[in-house]
């Protein structure tokens, strides 16, 4: 029954669902995590880097983690080359803004354009829906430190702190449990940031080449972006394998005096 | 023949327009506000031709309301007269131009007062104060004179009238009323007009 309707993305099935549209979802919970934590003196973005090969030449030094403007970082999961379309589009929203205020887009009217493109494909005949799920930060004078998430539907919703990709639901329900409200210090969102990865990629050890992470805060009223450099990773998973090694120690010692 | 006079104090800025209407060589009225409410704490006074005017000073304040209601929150002074000066600039390379002078003066949370200079030829500047029309030539020698950047609002307001003054005593042109308002972070008030009436009685 269900091959009648999700020929098109334009057709309802009779239950009232877009196929299409969700196929579209399913194909980005297959993909590579992304994480994004929203802290007081700042805001982070950390992204599972799939394509590692050692014969890759290192065209991009950022695989999933994109610059859209002065105020604005994302990062993508889904299909990349829908996702190149996507944050080009991004890129042109804001210098259009730019052109015509001669200030930087304010975060939510960014989201918001881009999602009224990714709604018009659900919609319009003969066209297939992005793939692709997209966390953004960033920062306004309006609202402070944002952290945006949207989805191939064409929904948008702000976030303290969500995950996107493969095995996220697990990701955000132990970014639940963590997350302190309003207590967080973006050297806390970085160990963070680790440690959720560290439970949701379901590998035995991680390493700097599998994660990506960047960072935006605000220094003297400028913007600064800074995408984490490999043995800055490395650092960060350097703390977090000492950190767990010493619960599992104190474990242990309980264990053994019990 | 009309005159803007725009002036930006530490943390208010006084803008006055001229109510003079003339077509031709004939005074049609003398009570005319040029001086449009673009948003709270926006103000645009505007001059040149007639009917562009109106047209253009309605044209802008009617999509900042809109992006007030789409957004939120409003334009700031800054990104008001960027927007402004590309909408001027891109009639300007069409076929129906519009050939207006204006000045914007607003109050910014952030940025303190603003005060800006725009011709019709879409340039844009910053300014401390500025003038539009022959009454320039007269009021801004007056304010490199007597300007101060900490003045208060009565002395800011004595200084416009003395520039007023001294375009009724040195221009040709019968330009008897200004209509002034002053904008901070309260928003905008409308101060008294200055008159040549008034300025006759001491």
């Amino acid at each position: 029954m269900a091959r009648r309707y999700d020929t098109r993305t334009t057709i309802f099935s009779p239950e009232g669902r877009l196929y299409q549209v969700e196929y579209a979802m399913e194909a980005i919970s297959h993909a590579g995590t992304c994480l994004g934590i929203l802290a007081n003196d700042g805001i982070l973005l950390a992204a599972e880097r799939r394509n590692t090969n050692k014969l890759l030449d290192e065209v991009f030094s950022s695989e999933k983690i994109y610059k859209l403007n002065d105020d604005m970082v994302c990062s993508v999961a889904g299909i990349t080359s829908d996702a190149n379309v996507l944050t080009n589009e991004l890129r042109l929203i804001g210098q259009r803004y730019l052109f015509q205020y001669g200030e930087s887009i304010p975060c939510e009217q960014l989201v918001s354009w881009l999602c009224d493109v990714k709604q018009a494909y659900t919609q319009y005949g003969g066209k297939r829906p992005f793939g692709v799920s997209i966390l953004y930060m960033g920062w306004d004078k309006h609202y402070g430190y944002q952290l945006y998430q949207s989805d191939p539907s064409g929904n948008y919703s702000g976030w303290k702190a969500t995950c996107i990709g493969n095995n996220s639901s697990a990701a955000v329900s132990s970014l639940k449990q963590e997350y302190k409200d309003n207590e967080m210090t973006l050297k806390d969102a970085k160990s963070l940031a680790i440690k959720v990865l560290s439970k949701t990629l379901d590998m035995t050890k991680l390493t700097s080449e599998k994660i990506e992470m960047a960072t935006l805060s605000r220094v003297d009223n400028k913007t600064v972006i800074h995408i984490l450099t490999s043995a800055e990773v490395e650092a960060l998973i350097g703390e977090h394998e000492k950190a767990e090694a010493a619960i599992e120690a104190a474990k242990k010692d309980q264990k053994q005096k019990a | 023949m009309e005159c803007i006079i725009g002036i930006k104090f530490n943390d208010f800025v006084l803008i006055a327009a001229d109510m003079t209407n003339a077509h031709s060589i004939i005074v049609m009225k003398t009570d005319e506000n040029k001086l449009y409410q673009l948003s709270n704490n926006i103000v645009m006074a505007i001059s040149g031709e007639k009917g562009d005017t109106t047209q253009f000073a309605e044209y802008i304040a009617k999509n900042i309301q809109l992006y007030k209601m789409r957004n939120g929150y409003e334009l700031s002074p800054t990104a008001a007269a960027n927007f402004t000066r590309r909408n001027l600039a891109e009639a300007l390379r069409s076929r129906n131009a519009y050939h207006v002078n204006l000045m914007l003066a607003g109050h910014d949370k952030q940025e303190g007062p603003q005060l800006y200079f725009m011709d019709y030829l879409a340039s844009l500047a910053n300014v401390k104060y500025a003038a539009h029309g022959y009454g320039g030539f007269f009021s801004l020698s007056i304010i490199d004179r007597y300007y101060l950047p900490n003045l208060t609002r009565e002395a800011g307001y004595d200084l416009m009238k003395k520039c007023v003054k001294e375009v009724h005593e040195r221009l040709i042109v019968n330009l008897p009323n200004f209509k002034v308002q002053m904008i901070d972070e309260n928003g905008i008030h409308s101060l008294p007009d200055i008159t040549a009436k008034a300025l006759a009685t001491p």
